[in-house]
C-alpha cells in the first residue's frame, strides 16, 4: 500500500507538468515548479494544516480557505445580508446591520485581525472593519459567527481597523476620510474647500472584553485632518504603542492622485496607548456627545440586540503631550508593519524609492532627546534620520505591505512592479524576489503579523488575474496566490480565486480553532422567546394583526405543517426551531412569495423569517437543505383568507381529512 | 427499497445522508476506498435482508430472547454500543420516568407516537417487550453504529426509510428515556 502509486497525484503532477511546458511554448510562465501539486494536495477526506480568514472587501463578508489547499470552506456574512442563511433578513440578525445612519446592509471589509494572547494567536476571535460606514466586527471562531459589531463614531472611511493589541486589548480605527469637526457636532456643515481649517482625524481604541470579547467604545485620540491609512500595534517592547501611517498630510480636498502626493514625506504615526488608557482613569478626557450602534449577538437566545450609545471620550493630544509622535515617511505610506520582535516598524510609500525601516528603540531615543524637525499641529516630527534603521534599496516599485516569518526576514508586496521582495530585517539586504500574477496587494503568511510565525507558506492576494483563469465576462474573479518559503528561494504552488476583493488575511494553525468548533446548539439552552422546545410547544398564536407561528423542524417534517384563519392584512413570523441535536444537519425554511430571504437553521437554534401575504390562496412552505431521504417531503400549507374571513385560526400536522 | 437509497445517495452526491454520515466518522483516518467500500458492504447487506424480509421475524426473534431468560445465540440482541447490562429499577424510578417524559416532548415527540401508530418512527408502545433494555440504551446514544450494523435497527431503518437523528442525549438521557418507555408499557 505504501509504494503503491496514487492516480489521482499522478495525473495532477503531470498535468502541471504539460500546463508548465504548453505554457512555456506560449511564452508565457504558470510560474510554479513541478513538485507543487503534491505539497498542496490534500487528500480527500484529511483536513488542511492552518485555515485562512480572508477579507472579503466589497462583499463584505469573510471568506474562510484551507492552506494549502486553497479550498473554500465557508463565507462568514458579516456586513452584507446574505440571503442564504438569513443574516441580515431574518428578525433576529437584522439589529446586526443597525447604525446611527439606520439600517445598513453592506460595507467594505478589509482587515482580519485574530486576537491574540501575548502576541500570538489563541484562536478565540477574529476583527474586521468596515470601512464604509466606519464599523468593526467581532467572529466568534467557536461558531464562526459574526457576534459584535460596533459603529465608530467621529470617523469616516474606516481603513487602518482593527489591527490588536499583544493581548487584544483593543482593536484600534482610524479616519481614512478626515471631515469636519466642531465641539457640538461631529460634522458641521461648512464649505469642503475649508479642509485645512476645519477637517479632523481620529484614532479609536475600541476595547475588547478579555473573557467575552464584547467591543465597547475605550477611547478616542484627535489627530490633525491627514487620511489614516493602515496600522499596527506594537509587541513585546514596543507593545505600549500603536503605529499608524498616514498620506495626504498636504490635508488636500480634491484631485488628492496629484495633491496629495506633493510632498517628499508623510507620516507614520506613533500613539502611546497605555498613557492614553492612564489619562481615561484619570478623567482627562472629553465627553463627545455621538450617536453610534453596538450591536450584539446572543447564542442563547438566539439573537441580536442593538443599542444606540450617545458619548464619547476623546483625548487631545497637544494638552497632553508625550502621547504622539510623528515620523516622517516617504511618498504617502500605506503599510506599517511591526516584526515579530516588536524592534522595527516598516513604512511602505506607495510612490516610495526605498522602504524605510524604523528603530523603535532610536525612536524612544529621538522622543527623550527631543530630536524633532518640527511639530504639526502642536504634535512634535521626530527627526527621519534619528528613527531609522536603514532603507531597503531599490526593493521594486510599489512598495505596500510587509509580512515576517520569524527568522528574520521580511516580505514585502510590490504593487506597481508585481512582485514579492524578501529581504533580511537587519542588513536590509533583498534576498530572494517571486513574481506575483498580478499587482499583488496585501500578503498573509501564518502568524505573520504576531510575535510567533509559523511560516512554511505566504499568500499573495492579487487585485487582478488578466489571464489566469477561464474569463468570465467583463468581471474576473480576484485572487490568491500560494508560496512555499520554507526554503531559500519562495516557490509558487497554487493559485486559487477568492470571493469579493481579497485585502489582509491571516492564517492560523486549524488545530487551535477546530479543538473548539461548536457542532450544534444544546436545545435545553434555547432561550429564544419564540422557542418551541418540542412539537408539543408548536403553536399558533394571534396578537391582533401579527400572526406567530411557532413552528418546529425536524427529518423531515415541520409542526404545525397545515395552518389555517391567517387574513390579509396579517403580518406573519414564523419562528422556526430545528430540534436536531447532531452536527451537519440545519433545515431551511421557504415560503412563497417572501421579500427577504429564506431561513437556514442550525441544529437547536430558532430562527424568524417575517412574511406579509399579499394576495388570498394557499401558500407553500418547505424545507431548503436537503436533510434526508425524504426531504423532499418536508413541506406544509398555509391558507390566506380575505381580510375580515371567519375561518377559525387552526394548525395540525398528520391531521387528515378523514380524521376530521 | 434499500437499493433506491442507494441510487438516490449516488445520485445526488453531496446531500444523501447516509454518505454524509459516514464521511465524517471518516474524516481523519479512512481513505475514500474504504469509505465506498463500506457504503457498498452496507447497501448489499441491507439489500440482502430486504430480499429475506425478516423484518417481521427479527422483531419475533428479539421478542422470545427478552421473554426468555437467557438467549446466547450469536446476536445478543442487546445491540452495538456500550451498554452491555442494564439494571433495571422495581418499581420505576418516577424521577426518572418524569426526566424521560421531559426529554421525550423535546427530543423524540416529533417523530415517536406513545401509541403503536407509526409516524415517522415506529410508535413506542410495546417497545420495551420488543426490544432489550441494551438495545433500546444503545440505539438511542449510538444511533449511526447500530444504523450501520445492528440488523434490527438496519431492518427498521427499511421501514422508515429516515435515519433516526443522532439527538446526542447523554447515558443519563438514555436511562431514563428508558424508564418513562417501560412506564408507558404499563409497567409500575
Amino acid at each position: 500500500m505504501k509504494t503503491k502509486i496514487n492516480p489521482v497525484l499522478t495525473m495532477a503532477i503531470v498535468m502541471v507538468a504539460l500546463l508548465g511546458t504548453s505554457c512555456k511554448n506560449k511564452g508565457t510562465k504558470s510560474g510554479s515548479g513541478k513538485d507543487a501539486a503534491e505539497k498542496v494536495y490534500v487528500e480527500p477526506g484529511k483536513y488542511d494544516e492552518f485555515y485562512n480568514i480572508v477579507s472579503g472587501g466589497f462583499s463584505g463578508q469573510v471568506a474562510i480557505y484551507g492552506i494549502p489547499s486553497g479550498r473554500l470552506f465557508k463565507v462568514i456574512p458579516v456586513f452584507s445580508q446574505d440571503p442564504q442563511t438569513g443574516w441580515g433578513y431574518n428578525e433576529e440578525t437584522k439589529p446586526m446591520l443597525n447604525t446611527s445612519h439606520g439600517f445598513v446592509p453592506w460595507d467594505d471589509a478589509h482587515h482580519p485581525a485574530l486576537s491574540v494572547t501575548a502576541g500570538a494567536h489563541d484562536g478565540r476571535w477574529a476583527f474586521i472593519n468596515g470601512n464604509n460606514t466606519p464599523r468593526i466586527a467581532r467572529i466568534d471562531m467557536k461558531t464562526f459567527r459574526t457576534v459584535d459589531i460596533i459603529e465608530i463614531p467621529n470617523s469616516s472611511g474606516n481603513h487602518s481597523s482593527p489591527f490588536i493589541t499583544q493581548n487584544s486589548e483593543y482593536v484600534v480605527a482610524g479616519t481614512r476620510f478626515s471631515y469636519p469637526m466642531d465641539d457640538d457636532n461631529s460634522n458641521p456643515d461648512v464649505a469642503i474647500s475649508t479642509y485645512k481649517q476645519n477637517f479632523k482625524g481620529t484614532v479609536s481604541f475600541i476595547s475588547v472584553d478579555p473573557t467575552s470579547g464584547n467591543m465597547g467604545l475605550g477611547f478616542q485620540v484627535m489627530v490633525p485632518g491627514f487620511n489614516f491609512d493602515l496600522a499596527r500595534a506594537g509587541k513585546l517592547k514596543s507593545g505600549d504603542w500603536v503605529f499608524f501611517s498616514c498620506y495626504n498630510s498636504e490635508q488636500a480636498n480634491t484631485l488628492l492622485e496629484v495633491n496629495a502626493s506633493q510632498k517628499d514625506k508623510d507620516f507614520i504615526m506613533a500613539v502611546n496607548w497605555k498613557k492614553c488608557e492612564e489619562l481615561i482613569k484619570a478623567g482627562k478626557f472629553i465627553t463627545k456627545k455621538v450617536k453610534y450602534a453596538h450591536n450584539t449577538y446572543s447564542d442563547e437566545v438566539h439573537s441580536a440586540k442593538s443599542e444606540i450609545l450617545t458619548e464619547a471620550r476623546m483625548i487631545d493630544p497637544k494638552a497632553n503631550p508625550g502621547l504622539v509622535y510623528f515620523m516622517p515617511c516617504p511618498k504617502s505610506p500605506h503599510g506599517c508593519d511591526v516584526d515579530p520582535t516588536g524592534s522595527y516598524i516598516i513604512g511602505s510609500g506607495k510612490l516610495a524609492a526605498v522602504i524605510p525601516v524604523f528603530s523603535f528603540d532610536k525612536m524612544i531615543k529621538a522622543i527623550e532627546n527631543k530630536t524633532y524637525e518640527g511639530e504639526f499641529d502642536g504634535i512634535p516630527v521626530l527627526k527621519y534620520d534619528a528613527v531609522l534603521h536603514g532603507e531597503v534599496k531599490k526593493p521594486g516599485l510599489g512598495p505596500l505591505h510587509t509580512e515576517f516569518d520569524g527568522k528574520g526576514f521580511a516580505y514585502t508586496s510590490m504593487f506597481v512592479s508585481s512582485e514579492v521582495v524578501k529581504w533580511n530585517i537587519e542588513n536590509l539586504e533583498v534576498v530572494d524576489r517571486v513574481p506575483t500574477y498580478y499587482s499583488v496587494g496585501h500578503l498573509s503568511i501564518p502568524g505573520g503579523p504576531t510575535t510567533k510565525p509559523w511560516g512554511k507558506y505566504m499568500i499573495a492576494y492579487n487585485k487582478i488575474t488578466k489571464d489566469r483563469y477561464l474569463p468570465t465576462g467583463p468581471e474576473l474573479c480576484q485572487s490568491a496566490q500560494l508560496y512555499s518559503i520554507e526554503g531559500d528561494k519562495m516557490k509558487l504552488l497554487l493559485d486559487f480565486p477568492t470571493i469579493g476583493e481579497p485585502h489582509y488575511a491571516e492564517a492560523i494553525p486549524a488545530e487551535l480553532i477546530t479543538k473548539n468548533s461548536v457542532k450544534f446548539f444544546k436545545i435545553e439552552n434555547n432561550n429564544h422567546p419564540y422557542v418551541a422546545k418540542g412539537e408539543g410547544e408548536a403553536k399558533v398564536v394571534r396578537k391582533g394583526n401579527e400572526i406567530h407561528v411557532y413552528i418546529t423542524a425536524i427529518r423531515s417534517h415541520f409542526t404545525p405543517d397545515n395552518i389555517e384563519g391567517v387574513r390579509i392584512g396579517d403580518v406573519v413570523y414564523f419562528h422556526v426551531t430545528n430540534l436536531e441535536q447532531d452536527w451537519d444537519v440545519p433545515h431551511g425554511f421557504a415560503v412563497k412569495g417572501a421579500n427577504n430571504a429564506e431561513l437556514l437553521i442550525m441544529p437547536g437554534e430558532t430562527s424568524t423569517l417575517k412574511w406579509v401575504p399579499d394576495r388570498v390562496g394557499v401558500f407553500p412552505i418547505y424545507c431548503t437543505d436537503f436533510c434526508s431521504a425524504l426531504h423532499q417531503e418536508m413541506q406544509g400549507y398555509i391558507r390566506i383568507s380575505p381580510a375580515g374571513s371567519t375561518v377559525p385560526l387552526s394548525f395540525s400536522t398528520g391531521e387528515t381529512a378523514d380524521e376530521k | 427499497m434499500t437499493f433506491i437509497i442507494g441510487i438516490t445517495d449516488a445520485s445526488h452526491g453531496n446531500p444523501i445522508f447516509i454518505f454524509r454520515t459516514f464521511t465524517s466518522e471518516n474524516k481523519h483516518n479512512k481513505s475514500m476506498k474504504r469509505i465506498i467500500l463500506i457504503s457498498a458492504t452496507c447497501i448489499a447487506f441491507c439489500a440482502l435482508v430486504a430480499c429475506g424480509d425478516n423484518n417481521q421475524n427479527s422483531d419475533a426473534t428479539s421478542n422470545t430472547a427478552t421473554t426468555t431468560t437467557e438467549n446466547k445465540a450469536e446476536d445478543d440482541a442487546k445491540g452495538v454500543g456500550k451498554f452491555t447490562s442494564v439494571e433495571l429499577t422495581n418499581p420505576l424510578d418516577q424521577n426518572m420516568v418524569t426526566a424521560g417524559k421531559g426529554i421525550y416532548d423535546v427530543k423524540c415527540g416529533s417523530c415517536h407516537r406513545l401509541t403503536d401508530v407509526k409516524l415517522v418512527g415506529p410508535g413506542w408502545k410495546g417497545v420495551t417487550s420488543r426490544r432489550k433494555p441494551e438495545w433500546i440504551m444503545n440505539f438511542s446514544t449510538n444511533v449511526e453504529e447500530m444504523l450501520n450494523k445492528d440488523a434490527n435497527a438496519m431492518a427498521m431503518l427499511e421501514e422508515c426509510l429516515v435515519r433516526m437523528p443522532n439527538q446526542n442525549l447523554s447515558d443519563d438521557d438514555a436511562r431514563n428515556i428508558l424508564e418513562f418507555m417501560r412506564s408507558n408499557d404499563g409497567e409500575k
